[in-house]
């Protein structure tokens, strides 16, 4: 056993209403530069619907993630390391910065500047790639925002998969929901495997994955290799980046910024402890239904007295064990198994899950023609097709997501017959398999939501990894080139002057 | 003159090739990089980057084993002067081909596609220029080559290399009396290695070789002092 601390982070969906404050504070942190204003380290989808870049998720594409070998091993989808290094001149699984959209800024300036005309100007859209003028924008980071596009082309949604689709694209039987997505920061990281200068790393003592800016040369294979497509090509300093899970927050106890200005409360960040031993294994087992059990198998239970003993012997410190303990991802992933991995199909492993959204129920149900019992319908009747959320959270395993969807609908009703008639239903816990404690519990954490109960981020304890004497006088957190902003001139070697985000404001 | 060009000039090249390229590495790691633009723009760069690379791959190799490996050794195998000329011409040509033909294809978007000419420095587009007018250049040379097919001219360009690298006070009269558009070929050459440190060459230093043989697939990081 070999026990790893990883911060994981939880987003319940059911409680997402898109209004994108998590894209847009992180892009004022991290990618409001040149070069990476095409890129959104978290963004949020409308589903169905293709997503970004385009079609993200159909692997038969672009070749993300990972492949079972016939002998039971992995290895890249877009091919071991010989391959890797047979597509450096030319990536074929590259997508184009079209794929996501290319980047745009308005003419703003020609609305005080033009000069007395008989129509009102107006600001046209410039590309910020070429300068050039662009005539009509067609695509963007959130164009099928609110089912937006016909359903023809949303319809492609690879969540599809094994669904008659057709009867969704009517107006009756439409259904939508919001997926924020961001870097899973896998435990089996398909970009740190492609990438040939080994710049991409897993921080051991809390799992975060980052791109060692300095040592990247730009080979492009993360972009491809990254089957959610969270890696993204500078193309102005010619560097890949991705969130960092805002780490420099993390280490000092706080939640990263999208967490942190979710207006819903639906992100939670905590502690788990896994056994690296088992990553391998649990990649690699042939079934992809059997995918988000493998996953399951490799956490280890904070509150075994022998998993404490492991990992206070592999240097874990001693709050991150308690915290682990009080993690709200260990509740909600292990305990009362809501929470599932995006896509572990991709074989990643994944590490930022997903609580499946409710939706109203159908027509049908509500002119009583469902049986409902205690206030709950039956999932199926629900408008999201338990189906398609299977094929996001389960590889199309539906029963773990019934079972959540039941859950989540049980603890309503039991809330309700609570509080309304002052009646504790344990009948409606026991049908689902909880306990009326656990009930309140996960209303405490879910519905409530209280600030800490989402976030329990033990700091990081630089006291023994780094000596405080050699930091003195340092410049603490930077993008790029140690501590300089390129301010002190130096062309010398032909670098563009890089633009902190602070002074990209200007 | 001709002594400044190919007695003196070879050492101001290769020393600034040299500690140029190691300043970079350490003072701008973050300016080391292939500047790729295939994000921008995917046409032309699969087939063109594709024939570039994989011709000038072989032609550098054919250069360094052709030039480096002392005359004894070929001369050891049995390998006549004439046919190893012959097999210069015949690999080096081919490649030469795949290389400019790749290349042209290159500097087109380069120097026309609109979202790569506005993100191309000075550097990016001077070098290909350079690498095209080189490429030119040496394959111009071997219609010289086919006018002597013995071999004999060749042996003058190892005696040189070899010399240069063994710090021959006489390297330059080695190749004195040679065409001059192998002279102008070898300044090229030389001049591209002394603005390499300055342009994208470099990520041929980083070429990822090691990657073969990296154990596993994952890399993790650890903070904890003596580890």
């Amino acid at each position: 056993m070999k026990v790893r601390a990883q911060i994981g982070m939880v987003l319940n969906l059911d409680k997402c209403i898109g209004c994108h404050t998590c894209s847009v504070t992180c892009k004022n942190v991290w990618t409001s530069r040149d070069g990476v204003e095409y890129a959104w380290f978290n963004n949020v989808e409308t589903k169905p619907g293709i997503g970004y870049p385009k079609d993200w998720e159909n692997q038969k594409r672009w070749n993300g993630g990972w492949e079972r070998t016939a002998s039971g091993g992995l290895k890249p989808k877009q091919g071991g390391k010989w391959r890797i290094l047979a597509n450096i001149f030319a990536n074929p699984d590259l997508p184009e910065i079209d794929d996501f959209y290319e980047p745009f800024d308005f003419d703003y300036d020609h609305l005080k500047s033009a000069p007395e005309m008989e129509a009102f100007p107006t600001a046209r859209p410039r590309s910020k790639v070429s300068g050039e003028r662009m005539e009509k924008i067609e695509w963007g980071p959130n164009w099928e925002e609110i089912l937006g596009g016909e359903f023809e082309k949303r319809g492609k949604d690879y969540n599809f998969e094994g669904i008659q689709k057709d009867i969704y694209g009517q107006y009756e039987n439409t259904f939508m929901m919001y997926l924020p997505r961001l870097c899973e920061h896998c435990l089996n990281p398909a970009c740190a495997a492609s990438c040939p200068s080994g710049a991409i790393y897993k921080r051991e003592e809390d799992g975060v994955v980052l791109i060692d800016q300095e040592k990247c040369r730009g080979w492009r294979m993360c972009v491809s290799g990254c089957p959610y497509k969270k890696i993204y090509y500078n193309w102005s300093t010619g560097k890949s980046e991705k969130c960092t899970l805002c780490y420099p927050r993390l280490e000092s106890g706080m939640p990263t910024v999208c967490s942190e200005t979710c207006v819903g409360r639906i992100r939670y960040i905590g502690v788990m402890l896994y056994d690296a031993d088992k990553i391998a294994e649990a990649a690699a087992v042939s079934g992809e239904k059997d995918l988000y059990d493998a996953q399951l198998g490799v956490f280890l239970d904070p509150n075994d007295p022998k998993v404490i003993e492991a990992a206070r012997a592999e240097g874990v410190p001693e709050d991150w064990i308690a915290s682990a303990r009080k993690s709200p991802i260990w509740k909600m992933a292990m305990e009362w198994k809501i929470a599932f991995p995006l896509h572990p199909e991709y074989r990643t492993l994944p590490m930022v899950w997903y609580i499946p959204p409710l939706s109203p129920i159908q027509n049908a149900a509500a002119a009583g023609q469902v049986a409902v019992q205690d206030d709950m319908p039956d999932v199926k009747s629900l408008r999201i097709p338990v189906r398609y959320l299977a094929n996001m959270l389960t590889a199309g395993d539906e029963a773990p997501v019934i079972s959540a969807l039941e859950r989540m609908l049980a603890m309503r009703s039991y809330m309700r017959s609570k509080t309304v008639d002052g009646v504790v239903n344990i009948g409606v816990a026991k049908r689902v398999g909880l306990t009326p404690h656990q009930i309140d519990e996960m209303y405490k954490v879910m519905a409530l939501a209280n600030y800490e109960d989402r976030f329990v981020i033990p700091t990081t304890h630089r006291e023994l990894v780094e000596d405080a004497y050699d930091l003195r006088g340092g410049c603490g957190f930077t993008d790029g080139n140690g501590c300089s902003t390129g301010t002190t001139g130096g062309k010398l070697f032909g670098s563009r002057k890089f633009v902190t985000p602070a002074e990209g404001w200007k | 003159m001709h002594e400044f060009f190919f007695g003196t000039y070879p050492y101001i090249a290769l020393s600034v090739l040299l500690l140029g390229s190691i300043a970079r590495y350490e003072r701008d790691p973050f300016t080391w990089k292939s500047s790729s633009s295939q994000l921008l723009r995917r046409k032309q760069l699969v087939i063109g980057s594709s024939l570039f690379h994989v011709g000038v791959l072989i032609i550098f190799f054919g250069h360094l084993i052709g030039l480096l490996t002392p005359i004894a050794i070929f001369d050891a195998f049995g390998i006549g002067h004439g046919f190893k000329q012959t097999m210069a011409v015949l690999v080096g040509g081919v490649a030469g081909i795949m290389a400019l033909a790749g290349g042209a294809m290159l500097l087109h978007r380069r120097l026309y596609d609109p979202r790569i000419r506005a993100n191309s420095t000075f550097a990016d587009t001077g070098i290909l220029i350079l690498l095209m007018v080189q490429l030119v250049l040496g394959i111009l040379t071997i219609f010289v080559s086919l006018q002597h097919l013995d071999g004999h001219e060749m042996t003058k360009f190892m005696a040189w290399s070899f010399g240069i690298f063994t710090f021959d006070g006489q390297a330059a009269s080695y190749i004195a009396d040679v065409s001059p558009l192998f002279k102008l070929h070898i300044f090229l050459g030389l001049t591209i290695f002394l603005l390499f440190p300055f342009t994208r060459l470099v990520h041929m230093l980083s070429a990822p070789i090691r990657y073969i043989w990296r154990p596993g697939y994952q890399i993790v990081r650890t903070k904890k002092r003596g580890a």
